[in-house]
């Protein structure tokens, strides 16, 4: 047996091939004689734990006011289940996502982490996360449960590494008072291009130019990646080969926003978040940002504003969105009892997500969704719609740093450093050097 | 005269030849180990935080590493082949980086440079109020990157800054893209990063121009020499070793700019003003090519060797 062990951490240890670590680790949370500590409490996925204590590290990136929240629900957890301790640790995500590797391969990683959606593929084909097929089993979860958007988005090589717990989509926000001003009902927000141009005309009239598109990711690239699906583009082909944001619905979606500078419904080079503060400050109408903004706005008293889904200005409605997804951390030496104490965790929250909503998510869980509970939440329901169409990214590994050229490539547009069309194929060129690298690093 | 002659000495830059002699004999009578005992402790801290990580960064950068992937394939000058060879993906954004850091270093240098000095030279003097100057000058020193990024990139917001809204007032034109367009997001980087850290230099200027002894000035004085005179024969010259070390810091600490960029302009537009720095973290960390994020930064760390090197040799020709 303890042969058995060395070579089983050696080879977890050194790295061998992501499918036979994984099998290595289910058959040790399987297989109970192999499993240090004993018992095949480990066996059932998550229904409950009845092992020894166990303590758990969880990492997340949720420092807004959503951390607070994540907080009070794990105390809660923690004071339902005696046999297992979740400890939380918080992290700015982009520290979190460049920590995480390090810690894991050093052993000091968490054993839960929290993952954005578009992250999971990437995670996976590292190595740093395991399957969660069994939890997915056991739990009897299926996409039926979720939006199937989310649901498959979990997603890689048909194999399951992420349980969602939330979608954050874009919404479209708009001064009520703004709109009163120029002679708009308030309570009616554009949901057609030509009833949100033709209310940009009546802004414009009343001297409010109401529609900033920033030229960054946050919001303006999010927007524009809305557009491109909306026009009916995708990012990339069917293989993720190559990019194809460059296509002609592409480059039609991009002028559509860039030309919003050039009539003047927005004004040049907008600045990271001023399109949300002249929100706030109702110097624009229309902003298309974060559901993660319905907090901030609630605790603005003196801001008339609404919320709803983005309007459909090209062929279909589509929306960009991503996930918070719980996953479990691959360790060097796997103790079978903190795994299945960690998919105790996952699924308890799973099902509070009414509690996670409220800090301004839409939960992921469809009997949560569906309750009259979270329908009182009326902002954040609001937004619940947009899950049926949402757009995540596709499930593949190394795609961030191709996002970051995709939202490049729209930066240099709206800045008019670039036609759209120069920007786009520019920025898909590139692209298409980033994915041949990746496939090559990750051999798919 | 003889005063001089010992300040130098002082300094160690012409130790007296009675000194040497007898630090040498002493050294003989003792054990021959003893100097090594004596430097065996930074040695070992040396060895283990300073040479070791450089030659396994070396060692990483001839990989294709990822710290979680299973196979690290040597991929011997692969790496470096990439960042010259413009098919790779990585050559256009690198370049562009190399680029972004050398407009910021060769526009903040002379600034942080010229502009402390005549700072000190200024606070040198005597006159009510100088400690509060000396202190109001300093002051955005003690603040983090994020504090200033964040102030700055809305004190300069095209649309709603303050800046342009001032210039407005003073009928000067009011919608100058000050973080989304260059050149002026370099104006603004170079702007933010002289009022942030022009504080430390000045510091440095301030203690070197106490070191230059009064008589000197005096005599200078007696002499006739007017200001100028007086600033170019006695002050420049009692401040070469300091000029030299603010210029060498000044010219590496620029050379790393990362934060201002980063926070204030967001690499607007489009990548350039993403800076070297920016790119190896984000290639390292972001994307998890540790190996070509290695052979980044021992390229660049070559770079910056070469720039130190002409900087030492410039200073030595104007000492002869």
């Amino acid at each position: 047996m303890i042969s058995n062990e060395m070579s089983r951490r050696r080879l977890l240890g050194y790295g061998v091939g992501l499918g036979a670590a994984a099998t290595l680790t289910l058959a040790g949370c399987g297989g109970g004689s192999s499993s240090p500590g004993g018992s095949a409490a480990g066996g059932n996925g998550g229904k409950d734990y009845t092992g020894p204590k166990v303590d758990l590290k969880l990492w997340n990136g949720f420092t807004g006011g959503d951390g607070d929240i994540f907080k009070k629900l794990v105390e809660q957890f923690n004071g339902e289940h005696k046999n297992i301790a979740v400890s939380v640790v918080t992290y700015e995500w982009q520290d979190y996502y460049s920590k995480l590797p390090g810690a894991v391969s050093s052993g000091n990683g968490p054993d839960i982490a929290v993952m954005h959606m578009d992250q999971l593929a990437t995670f996976a084909a590292r190595g740093v996360i395991t399957e969660l097929d069994d939890v997915a089993k056991a739990l009897q979860l299926s996409e039926g449960d979720f939006a199937p958007t989310v649901w498959k988005g979990g997603l890689y090589n048909d194999k399951r590494y992420g349980i969602p717990l939330d979608m954050h989509p874009l919404g479209f926000y708009y001064n009520k008072a703004v709109m009163q001003k120029a002679g708009l009902d308030p309570n009616k927000p554009p949901t057609t291009k030509d009833e949100f141009t033709a209310a940009l005309a009546e802004l414009k009239k009343s001297g409010v130019q109401g529609f900033w598109v920033s030229p960054f990711q946050f919001t303006g690239g999010m927007t524009f990646y809305s557009l491109l699906h909306q026009w009916g583009g995708t990012l990339f082909d069917g293989d993720v080969a190559k990019a194809t944001f460059n296509s002609d619905q592409g480059v039609e979606a991009c002028t559509w926003l860039v030309d919003m500078i050039k009539q003047g419904y927005s004004p040049a080079n907008v600045g990271q978040d001023a399109d949300y503060l002249a929100l706030k400050s109702g110097k624009n109408a229309f902003n298309f940002n974060g559901i993660w903004q319905i907090n901030d706005l609630k605790k603005s008293a003196d801001v008339q504003w609404g919320v709803a889904p983005l309007p459909q200005l090209g062929t279909k409605q589509a929306v960009w969105a991503n996930s918070h997804n719980f996953t479990i951390v691959k360790q060097r030496g796997a103790d079978a009892n903190k795994v299945s104490g960690a998919k105790v965790f996952i699924n308890w929250l799973s099902e509070h997500s009414l509690d996670w909503a409220k800090g301004g998510q839409v939960p992921a869980r469809k009997t949560v969704r569906e309750s009259a509970d979270f329908k009182a939440l009326t902002e954040v329901n609001a937004l619940a719609p947009e899950l049926e169409y949402a757009a995540f990214p596709p499930a593949v590994p190394g795609l961030g740093e191709v996002m970051i050229t995709f939202y490049n490539a729209f930066n240099e547009a709206a800045l008019g450093k670039k036609t759209p069309k120069q920007a786009l194929d520019d920025g898909a060129a590139k692209a298409d050097k980033q994915l041949a690298d990746n496939r090559k690093k990750y051999g798919s | 005269m003889a005063d001089v002659i010992e300040v130098g000495a002082a300094r160690g830059d012409a130790p007296p030849r009675a000194g040497r002699t007898r630090r040498r004999s002493a050294t003989q009578r003792g054990h021959r180990a003893t100097p090594y005992l004596f430097l065996a402790p930074y040695l070992v801290l040396f060895l283990a935080f300073g040479l070791a990580p450089i030659l396994f960064g070396v060692w990483i950068s001839l990989h294709q590493w990822d710290l979680q992937l299973p196979n690290r394939p040597f991929v011997g000058l692969g790496n470096y082949r990439d960042l010259f060879s413009s098919d790779s993906a990585i050559y256009g954004d690198w370049w562009s980086s190399v680029r972004a850091t050398g407009i910021f270093t060769l526009f903040a240098t002379p600034l942080l440079v010229v502009v402390p000095l005549g700072l000190a030279l200024l606070l040198n003097r005597s006159f009510p109020g100088r400690t509060f100057f000396r202190a109001a000058f300093f002051a955005p020193y003690v603040l983090g990157v994020a504090v200033i990024g964040l102030l700055w990139r809305f004190l300069l917001d095209a649309n709603l800054g303050l800046v342009n809204r001032l210039l407005g007032a003073v009928g000067l034109p009011s919608d100058t893209p000050w973080v989304t367009d260059v050149p002026w997001a370099w104006v603004s980087l170079v702007g933010v990063t002289v009022w942030w850290t022009c504080g430390f230099n000045a510091v440095i200027y301030l203690a070197g121009l106490q070191d230059i002894p009064a008589e000197l000035y005096e005599a200078a004085r007696v002499d006739g020499a007017n200001g100028w005179e007086r600033f170019r024969h006695v002050t420049l010259p009692g401040l070469r070793p300091v000029l030299l070390f603010v210029l060498t810091t000044t010219i590496l600490a620029s050379a790393n700019v990362f934060g201002q960029a980063f926070l204030i302009t967001q690499g607007a537009p489009g990548e350039q003003t993403r800076t070297v720095v920016w790119r190896i973290v984000d290639e390292g960390l972001r994307d998890y090519d540790v190996g070509r994020s290695a052979a980044m930064s021992v390229l660049f760390a070559l770079m910056l060797a070469v720039v130190s090197v002409v900087n030492f040799r410039l200073f030595r020709h104007q000492e002869d």
